[in-house]
């Protein structure tokens, strides 16, 4: 073992002295495989955690929420649907909401506009959340004025700001009494958005929509299934955004990886030669090659994933800020809990560092097992 | 000290660098216990339905209250008109054939 | 102590350009001697060379180290054989370009695993031997051609081999420095070892210091007296 040891120490000094030789291009080679390992797995750590986050917070979403279409299109709840739905047996509760969009000319922004379920503001109050504390200097007794969309200013106090914990899921949050919001955007009276229904029995929220779609023909209910399921497969359609950011370098390191792969130069051949001829075995000459590719490779692969996971869990995953936030002017400031998906560090690892490794051993396997006497001649 | 040693000793450290990756990975997931809650309990109270992350437009804010056709608006293969539209699938089932209701009324008519 | 018999070395056997550099040599090299292989480029004396240092193994015929037959041994064991026992030294130096003169002589102990104090005492002991110590840490290929010669020596002697090998080692070398060399070989052979050399030059051939000649024409020896 301790022999074994010795050897490989030695093995490695060599291709180290060997690397060193083209150091500028075996660092350039090094810098780009790590880049690349950084955005792989900064973009699949992040995914990920982001996909646990939303499945464990929008677990408390309602069973099912009740939208009414029209063409199509989402259209408002009428009076007296409610009790159209009557009593459909497992739903524990239902209730209207009423929630909508607004958008802020002054901050270019769009908040969501809602009436809480329980405990609203008092009249003439708002509750805010905390990106709207940031983009408009909002604090609790501030006040402020939104222009409806029919042209009246309505004035309406900070009773509160929602946590900054809760961000991600209240950044654009406005609430208000239904009363305000009924008169702020001349909601027609009776009308709700939609209706939340909550279902003891998970085996019956099924049922439920069964019915519903039975008593309701122009209802489509949503269940909270398939809410989830929408988070569970976030970042993966139309994943050439990620092809995009990776592309440059997906790029250099093929270029580099290709050369390599592609054969040896004669320098390279005549050294293996005189290797051989001064005593190495092709083993050896093929151990000393394998480290190099495996030097690289993981020093790459640790460098490029540590530094992921500081990027995207320490700061925030900041360089990926402008894709993320794309034309929206808020973004939700957040720490994104980490949740790492053993498989797909071990998916990254077997693909990043076995084919360097492969690329490495695969035009030497000729070379290592020639006669030596070609060093001989010349 | 030898070449070999402080490569080795560099792998070692990098190695050690992953490992407290994960370490500080589960110790974040215990500090962020209280804040998930508040979360949680924000979800629950308020029938929240998405997270705040795209809010440029209404398919784009609430991705799972969106109208089946928001997300092809103009054509199922158009170029998305938000960055953000390229980050989110469509509503679940809306990429098959008998999506939304009348999936609903199947099911009860085959009952 | 390598007998050789029968040899016959062909290469691009089989295709239209077949060509054979060895036909039928017999040959005994003696122990603790200086021998040397003279005769013009082509005569198939560096060929032989690689036979009796197991570079290369012959097309027919049989190499016997000390008595045992080493020819058809499988490769790890020709290459130990090769580290062990013998040492080269090659006409064109063939030292690793960036790697500096104390690297290169030890790279043959690698595969050996001995500590390496132990190769570094040795391979300054060489270097001190061979008045090139002061050039020890300089990268090979700013050395000069004497200097890097004296590495390759080194190099050759660091596992202390019985049998030393050298093709044409003044080939490269001004007077002044292929008298020195001959000094070298001198001393090599003073401490026991065999030597074998190749060389067509008459400094060389006609020195004290080889005790026989052999000489080669066209694949085959040629028998004087």
């Amino acid at each position: 073992m301790k022999l074994w040891l010795a050897k490989q120490r030695y093995l490695i000094d060599f291709t180290l002295a060997s690397l060193a030789r083209r150091k500028t291009r075996n660092l350039g080679l090094l810098f780009v495989y790590t880049v690349l390992v950084f955005m792989l797995a900064s973009v699949t750590l992040y995914t990920h955690a982001l996909r646990q986050e939303a499945a464990r917070v929008l677990a408390a979403s309602p069973e099912v929420i009740v939208q009414r279409m029209v063409a199509g299109r989402h259209d408002l709840i009428p009076p007296g649907y409610m009790e159209r739905i009557g009593r459909i047996r497992g739903v524990q509760k239902m209730e209207g909401r009423l929630w909508g969009y607004y958008y802020d000319a002054v901050t270019k922004a769009n908040y969501t506009f809602m009436v809480p379920a329980e405990n609203p503001p008092a009249a003439g109050e708002i509750i805010v959340g905390p990106a709207l504390e940031r983009s408009r200097g909002l604090a609790k007794n501030n006040g402020i004025t939104f222009r409806s969309y029919s042209g009246k200013l309505h004035s309406f106090i900070i009773a509160d700001v929602l946590s900054q914990a809760s961000e991600l899921v209240s950044a654009d949050l406005v609430l208000m009494s239904e009363q305000n919001f009924r008169a702020f955007f001349d909601y027609p009276a009776g009308h709700y958005t939609d209706i939340a229904l909550s279902v003891a029995n998970p085996q019956e929220v099924r049922n439920v929509a069964v019915k519903l779609a039975a008593a309701l023909p122009d209802a489509r209910p949503i269940l909270r299934d398939e809410v989830l399921r929408t988070y569970a497969s976030i970042y993966d359609w139309r994943e050439g955004i990620v092809l995009a950011l990776l592309s440059a370098a997906i790029l250099a390191f093929g270029i580099l990886a290709w050369e390599k792969a592609s054969g040896l130069s004669a320098e390279e051949k005549r050294e293996i030669g005189i290797l051989k001829a001064i005593g190495w075995e092709t083993g050896d000459v093929i151990k000393m090659k394998f480290w190099e590719g495996l030097l690289i490779s993981l020093t790459a692969f640790l460098a490029g994933f540590v530094a992921a996971y500081v990027h995207v869990f320490h700061f925030a995953a900041s360089l990926f800020e402008p894709v993320l936030k794309g034309w929206a002017v808020l973004y939700p400031r957040f720490q994104l809990t980490p949740h790492i998906d053993g498989l797909q560090v071990a998916t990254l690892f077997f693909f990043t560092v076995v084919p360097y490794a492969a690329a490495v051993l695969v035009p030497i396997w000729k070379a290592a097992i020639t006669d030596p006497d070609s060093v001989m001649r010349g | 000290m030898r070449p070999a040693d402080r490569a080795l000793l560099a792998l070692a450290a990098g190695i050690c660098g992953f490992a407290l990756c994960f370490v500080d990975a589960a110790r974040l997931r215990s500090a962020a216990g209280p804040d998930e809650a508040e979360r949680t309990r924000l979800v629950a109270q308020l029938r929240l339905t998405d997270l705040a992350l795209f809010t440029e437009a209404r398919y784009t804010r609430h991705p799972s209250q969106a109208d089946l056709h928001s997300a092809f608006q103009d054509h199922p293969l158009a170029l998305e008109h938000f960055p953000t539209g390229s980050l989110i699938s469509p509503p679940a089932g809306s990429l098959t054939v008998g999506a939304g209701a009348t999936a609903g009324r199947e099911e009860g008519a085959a009952k | 102590m390598i007998e050789l018999s029968g040899i016959r070395k062909a290469f691009n056997q089989g295709r239209h350009n077949e060509y054979w550099a060895l036909d039928g040599i017999d040959l005994s090299i003696e122990a603790n001697k200086v021998t040397a292989l003279r005769g013009p480029s082509g005569s198939g004396k560096t060929t032989l060379l690689t036979i009796v240092g197991c570079l290369a193994r012959p097309t027919e015929g049989r190499v016997r180290l000390e008595g045992e037959d080493i020819s058809g041994l499988p490769e790890r064991f020709l290459t130990e054989i090769r580290r062990k026992r013998f040492g080269f030294i090659f006409q064109q130096f063939n030292l690793i370009k960036g790697l500096s003169a104390l690297d290169n002589i030890i790279l043959p102990a690698y595969p050996t695993g001995r500590p390496r104090r132990e190769l570094l005492d040795r391979a300054e002991e060489l270097l001190a031997g061979l008045k090139l110590g002061h050039r020890r840490n300089a990268k090979v290929e700013w050395l000069s051609g004497g200097e890097q010669q004296r590495v390759a020596i080194c190099r050759a002697l660091i596992n202390d081999p019985e049998l030393v090998i050298a093709d044409e080692p003044t080939a490269n070398l001004d007077t002044h420095l292929a008298g020195e060399f001959m000094g070298i070989l001198e001393s090599l052979a003073g401490q026991g070892r065999t030597i074998l050399l190749t060389s067509h030059d008459p400094l060389v051939v006609e020195s004290d210091v080889v005790q026989r000649v052999i000489d080669m024409r066209d694949g085959k020896l040629i028998c004087h007296e």
